[in-house]
């Protein structure tokens, strides 16, 4: 078994000539990405570099609560780049908290399945809480930002036929039904679409570190399916109850089409 | 009985009126006039401050959604968003299969309609079924946006009779129709609605919106 292989920063010099050769064809044929490309490339090594040193600190605290502060501070990020690419926003932070919390709950939740089956001592072990509950945390995100997107433009979309189910003497769950359906489905789907092609297509990005670490790939292996599963079930989870949420915002109490809860609300 | 009290509709001044049972009012206005925004408040499908009692139960005081299985609103455009119109009308009951056998030999439809795509039907077709949709489980007030603007002649005059059967069997009809046609003549009570009050029309000309008898 060969062990891990620390790099140098000439290694990383070299990576990124990749990257300005990117450039140059870039600006060979006039792509205008050069600009976009230095700036992406830049963020990412700004921003890692800058992980890295929060995660070094962490990890020689050894305390649950800096573990969880730096989970919600990272989610709330992706939360709010989530939210801000959407085209049809909740109004009000109300909503938009209520649909995207289900993401930290879940996430939260099934990080402890995942400490109980790993058992490391102190539980909170930064290296292990860290990886596992922003994975989860991650994924969920992804998925709610798919049913809250996939809903919301469905409720633009289609608000006559939801329109015409709710004149017809339907609950807003039942108006609804096809559009959350569609909207679970898309939630689910890169998730699912990671447990098929896993190994096949592509190896996933924490077996893939865990081998070059020098890790058995058996062991590695068996670590993926752990977090795969664990991934499936938050995504599920956090996926239902944003589609609910959801739909309980685009609606109010007396099961009314509510369009103008969301920006970009077409007057009828 | 259908009654609505100072029910706030924009552009609409407040309004108030009653529809008794077997009772049809027939609103005739120009386009953009309200006419749907009324129908829909009265459906509450869109929040307009006001009273309206069905029988003496304030809208309010029953969930939404049975409210609109009592006061049912049919759009102009109709919507269908299954293949087939069979599955609208799902119903396990033997009555309820033999009702909607009725409704489509009133309007002159094949019983085979049903399992044709929807996509394939014209509009005058599509219109047909949406009115029957509407019927279909007996609601009791019937609030119809333009139910026979899609149909010919031949085809309004049944759907006009069909309307009336309606308020002959005791259902309150509220129905938007053009002047001089089928459906219009089914009229007990008319609420004319004004043009929509501009820059330069006079708001109080809408104020002509009280019912005539």
């Amino acid at each position: 078994m060969t062990s891990y292989v620390p790099l140098s920063y000439v290694d990383l010099a070299i990576a990124a000539a990749l990257v300005a050769l990117n450039g140059a064809i870039s600006f060979a044929y006039s792509l205008r990405l050069e600009k976009s490309l230095a700036i992406a490339s830049l963020r990412m090594v700004v921003q890692l570099a800058a992980v890295a040193v929060v995660l070094k600190f962490i990890f020689a605290q050894i305390s649950p609560i800096w573990s969880l502060l730096f989970t919600i501070v990272m989610a709330a990020g992706a939360a709010f780049e989530i939210v801000m690419r959407q085209e049809h926003r909740f109004k009000s932070w109300l909503p938009l908290l209520l649909s995207s919390s289900p993401a930290f709950l879940a996430g939260l939740i099934t990080t402890f399945i995942a400490l109980a089956v790993i058992q490391p001592s102190p539980w909170y072990t930064p290296r292990f809480l860290l990886p596992v509950l922003g994975m989860l945390v991650g994924n969920a995100l992804s998925g709610v930002s798919l049913v809250l997107d996939s809903i919301t433009s469905a409720a633009h979309r289609e608000r006559n036929v939801i329109e015409a189910r709710l004149a017809l003497g339907a609950t807003r769950f039942v108006a609804f039904e096809d559009s959350l359906k569609r909207a679970m489905r898309t939630g689910l789907m890169p998730i699912l679409n990671a447990m098929a092609a896993a190994g096949i297509v592509s190896l996933p990005g924490m077996m893939t570190g865990q081998i070059l670490a020098g890790i058995d790939p058996i062991e590695a292996a068996k670590y993926q399916i752990l977090i795969m599963f664990l991934i499936a079930g938050s995504t599920a989870i956090a996926v239902l109850a944003a589609g609910i949420a959801a739909v309980h915002f685009l609606t109010d109490e007396r099961h009314r089409l509510r369009l103008d809860h969301t920006t970009g609300a077409a007057k009828n | 009985m259908l009654r609505i009290e100072k029910l706030k509709v924009k552009p609409l001044p407040p309004m108030s009126f009653a529809v008794q049972v077997g009772e049809c009012l027939v609103i005739e206005g120009p386009s953009g006039s309200g006419k749907t925004r009324l129908l829909r408040a009265i459906a509450d499908l869109d929040p307009a401050p006001g009273l309206i009692f069905l029988n003496g139960v304030e809208r309010n005081e029953i969930s939404g959604h049975e409210w609109r299985s009592r006061v049912r609103y049919a759009s102009a455009e109709p919507v269908w968003w299954s293949e087939t119109a069979r599955a609208a009308f799902a119903s396990p009951h033997k009555s309820a299969q033999e009702r909607l056998a009725r409704l489509l030999s009133a309007l002159a439809l094949s019983p085979k309609i049903l399992d044709q795509p929807i996509a394939t039907l014209s509009t005058g077709e599509r219109q047909r079924l949406a009115l029957i949709r509407a019927l279909f489980d007996e609601p009791q007030v019937l609030l119809l946006d333009e139910p026979a603007s899609a149909l010919d002649s031949e085809a309004a005059a049944l759907a006009a009779e069909l309307i009336r059967f309606q308020i002959l069997a005791g259902r309150s009809v509220v129905v938007t129709a053009h002047e001089q046609s089928a459906i219009s003549k089914l009229a007990h009570i008319r609420l004319q609605l004004a043009r929509l009050p501009g820059p330069r029309a006079d708001p109080s000309q809408a104020s002509n919106a009280a019912p005539l008898r």
